[in-house]
């Protein structure tokens, strides 16, 4: 299956290449933060979670994001999906290996990691957090795998398959809420001590994992003979619209919790998203970014004419993807520790090292979309083996 | 053969990397091909016999770590009904101060590096 | 020459003792005279304190009488070789003064009693019946003890930090990178710590184990901190508790931290 990866053309090798390029980059790098410590990235004492567990956050709402196409298609038997379900499901791997890649970096002891498997500790969320994510991606592989070779057969996957798959769907719901969990149980965080953290995680991963996974359609479609017609885009889009919808409004019931009881230790943390806190307004302009972002997108996927015009939907699927982006990757983990439990600021803002190693991650997760979609592709002959 | 060149690069890189270690060595020349690790102290015995150390202070080490730093327990009685404090850094290194002659010596052949002394202070060693 | 007989036995008697304790300095292995140390160590450890739950009791207004002290803070940093950063980001501390709105944010009061407000209340791991940063570690590298004394290990912790986003007091620190360059004055007799492991105060537990009070408690001199065991109704923390108006930090959480702060 693998072997259809290995042939390709120029273009193909170039961003191959390219990608390998940016991996090793980012591992030497990595290197050097292995030697000096965790320093050398922007984290400090009261902040200290940073970019790479933010990155953690949005890629686990990616990975949940797959149960999106898989729940119409096997569960409702919405047959328009079938061409890309698979597609959903290779894209939840490279989401939870780049989580997994993510915490690798972001841990001071990184070769003690076995130890949370030595001593499991069942109080701790982040140890429910692994079991979690290690299922979802085994469930991941087995899905993917039989269903690569079934094509690649021309028979329907085995009998077996289906409960597994059945079983993915509740269990790429239970991965973000696990991940909402691990903030959203602190006392000491009344920023994220929220119950509706966990679904506004799920909304924004419904919104922001589609709108990546249809770029990617759009993407194959334009550069490849794969074509999965109108009816799965276009039923996309909606599920886009809806999941963006409650996203925003998720985000509004926040803001006014927040300002109307007027709380300080809630409403401090609203503050130095949107206005600034003692003079510290690092986050200020992404996150009116992100809301202007959010507002253009459904805005355009709110008119029908908008939304049915494929390239209005494909603009309006950036939009989606870069707002949930800065939402998710930038605010929601850093405004946590800010201000702190005894009502400082400290400024934190990611390292050039931390930067680079952080895209040398996302290239990882790059290279398994990019060898999986082609063996996938390849194998139905929508592209040149 | 066919794609013999593609072949035979293969082969040598593969080659090259598996038998790194060996002449990464042969090159770098200071490899010890012994041990002998001296003791300093006066006292003649340890906290267990030699041959029992010698296999299984590392065993040993782990556990008066868990002993003392998860349980709170300090004092070990050995074999000989003698009492020491389970300690790495005021028991052990005691009496075998001089670690780049004793610990240093079988670690260096062995081609070990244990992470103890990131953190457990090497003592001063005493120019005797 | 004549000398009498009381003079003789007492001159005699005397002679003989010195001769005697002489010879046994002289006689004895010379190692032993010159190391008591690991004597005592033994015995010290063969008789620790113990308690049901220990605490800490810090008197506001007898440690603000002296200004700019740090006698305690100084203590526990040097003994248990916590490193000295140049840069804020990277910094470590066990043990450390906050302004009175910081250390009691959850109690704003812009009209409270001037010396309160002024004041720098000492601050460290609370030790909470309810620990959340125990909950959260996911290799137990940071528990409870019994006695009550929130421990870590330092050979476990994988340096995730999750401890320390569920720390509500701020109490934990992070090694950002190798502390050993920045130890002043390196301490022999506790190990240092290495990059990637989270620290803080851990009551001097290596103390008690050996009948010492924790460190800070010994290095004040003017009694600012108390320490004890609260289930002993005839300690002196219980009380100085009994008689005098106490808070703690943040108790709306449900932590049940073990730092008391008497306001007289």
């Amino acid at each position: 299956m693998i072997e259809k990866a290995l042939r390709g053309n120029s273009k193909y090798w170039g961003w191959i290449a390219f990608l390998f390029i940016v991996i090793f980059v980012g591992f030497l790098f990595y290197l050097r933060q292995f030697g000096y410590g965790l320093g050398i990235t922007g984290l400090n004492r009261d902040v200290t979670w940073g970019l790479y567990i933010a990155q953690f956050t949005f890629l686990v709402g990616v990975a949940a994001s797959a149960v999106m196409v898989v729940l119409p298609y096997y569960l409702h038997n919405f047959k328009a999906f079938g061409k890309i379900t698979i597609l959903g499901e290779i894209l939840a791997i490279a989401s939870v290996v780049m989580c997994g890649t993510f915490i690798f970096v972001d841990m001071g002891q990184p070769l003690r990691i076995p130890n949370v498997f030595i001593f499991p500790s069942p109080n701790s969320l982040m140890f429910w957090d692994t079991i979690a994510l290690g299922g979802y991606l085994v469930l991941n592989v087995i899905i993917s795998i039989n269903v690569i070779a079934s094509e690649k057969k021309g028979t329907p996957p085995p009998g077996w398959i289906k409960p597994i798959i059945l079983l993915s769907i509740p269990w790429a719901i239970s991965i973000h809420t696990v991940t909402a969990f691990l903030y959203s149980g602190l006392a000491a965080r009344p920023f994220w001590m929220t119950a509706i953290l966990a679904p506004r995680f799920l909304a924004s991963a419904f919104s922001g994992g589609p709108a990546l996974l249809l770029l990617l359609v759009f993407f194959l479609r334009k550069f490849t003979r794969f074509d999965p017609g109108r009816e799965p885009i276009q039923k996309l889009g909606l599920i886009i619209t809806y999941a963006m919808s409650l996203n925003v409004f998720f985000v509004l019931m926040e803001i006014f919790t927040a300002f109307y009881s007027g709380i300080p230790e809630h409403l401090d943390h609203f503050k130095f998203l949107y206005v600034g806190l003692h003079g510290n307004t690092t986050l200020v302009p992404w996150m009116w970014v992100s809301s202007i972002l959010a507002v253009i997108s459904l805005a355009l996927l709110y008119i029908p004419k908008a939304r049915n015009n494929e390239a209005v939907l494909g603009f309006a699927c950036v939009t989606v993807f870069l707002s949930i982006w800065i939402e998710k990757g930038l605010g929601m983990v850093i405004t946590g520790f800010v201000p702190n439990p005894l009502g400082e600021v400290t400024r934190y803002w990611p390292t050039f090292t931390e930067t680079i190693i952080t895209i040398g991650v996302y290239a990882v997760g790059a290279l398994v979309v990019t060898i999986f979609y082609k063996a996938t592709l390849s194998i139905r002959g929508e592209v040149s083996a | 053969m066919y794609d013999a060149g593609k072949i035979i690069i293969g082969l040598v890189v593969f080659i090259a990397l598996v038998s790194y270690p060996i002449w990464y060595d042969a090159a770098r020349g200071d490899i010890p091909t012994s041990a002998d690790p001296k003791i300093v102290t006066s006292e003649k015995e340890c906290v267990a016999p030699t041959e029992y150390m010698k296999a299984n202070h590392m065993d040993l080490l782990n556990q008066w770590r868990d002993d003392v730093v998860r349980k709170g327990v300090r004092v070990y009685t050995a074999e000989s009904g003698r009492k020491f404090e389970m300690s790495l850094t005021h028991t052990c290194m005691d009496c075998h101060s001089n670690k780049s002659e004793f610990c240093d010596e079988c670690h260096n052949y062995a081609g070990v590096d244990p992470y103890c002394w990131d953190c457990h202070i090497e003592p001063e060693e005493v120019q005797r | 020459m004549t000398i009498d007989k009381r003079k003789f036995i007492k001159t005699a008697g005397l002679a003989s003792l010195a001769g005697l304790a002489g010879k046994n300095i002289l006689g004895q292995d010379v190692s032993e005279v010159i190391e008591p140390g690991s004597f005592d160590r033994l015995s010290g450890l063969q008789s620790p304190l113990k308690a049901e739950r220990w605490a800490m009791a810090v008197d506001i207004k007898k440690c603000q009488k002296q200004h700019d002290c740090t006698k305690c803070i100084d203590a526990c940093h040097h003994l248990h070789n916590v490193p000295e950063f140049d840069n804020p980001k990277d910094e470590i501390k066990w043990i450390w003064k906050e302004p009175f709105e910081h250390a009691f944010h959850e109690q704003e009061n812009k009209f409270q009693k001037t010396d309160l407000i002024h004041s720098t209340p000492l601050l460290f791991c609370n030790h909470c019946d309810n620990p959340p940063c125990v909950s959260v570690c996911p290799t137990r590298a940071t528990w409870k003890r019994e006695d009550g004394i929130v421990m870590m290990d330092w050979h476990r912790c994988i340096g995730c930090r999750y401890c320390m986003a569920g720390c509500p007091y701020g109490s934990r620190s992070f090694n950002w990178r190798d502390p050993r360059p920045f130890i002043k004055d390196q301490q022999q007799d506790f190990p240092t710590r290495m990059r990637g492991v989270v620290e803080k105060c851990t009551f001097c537990d290596e103390r008690l184990a050996m009948g010492l009070l924790p460190a800070c408690v010994e290095a004040c001199d003017v009694g600012a901190l108390v320490f004890g065991d609260l289930e002993d109704a005839e300690s002196d923390i219980r009380k100085l508790l009994n008689d005098n108006f106490s808070i703690r930090r943040k108790p709306g959480l449900g932590t049940q931290p073990e730092v008391y702060y008497i306001i007289s």
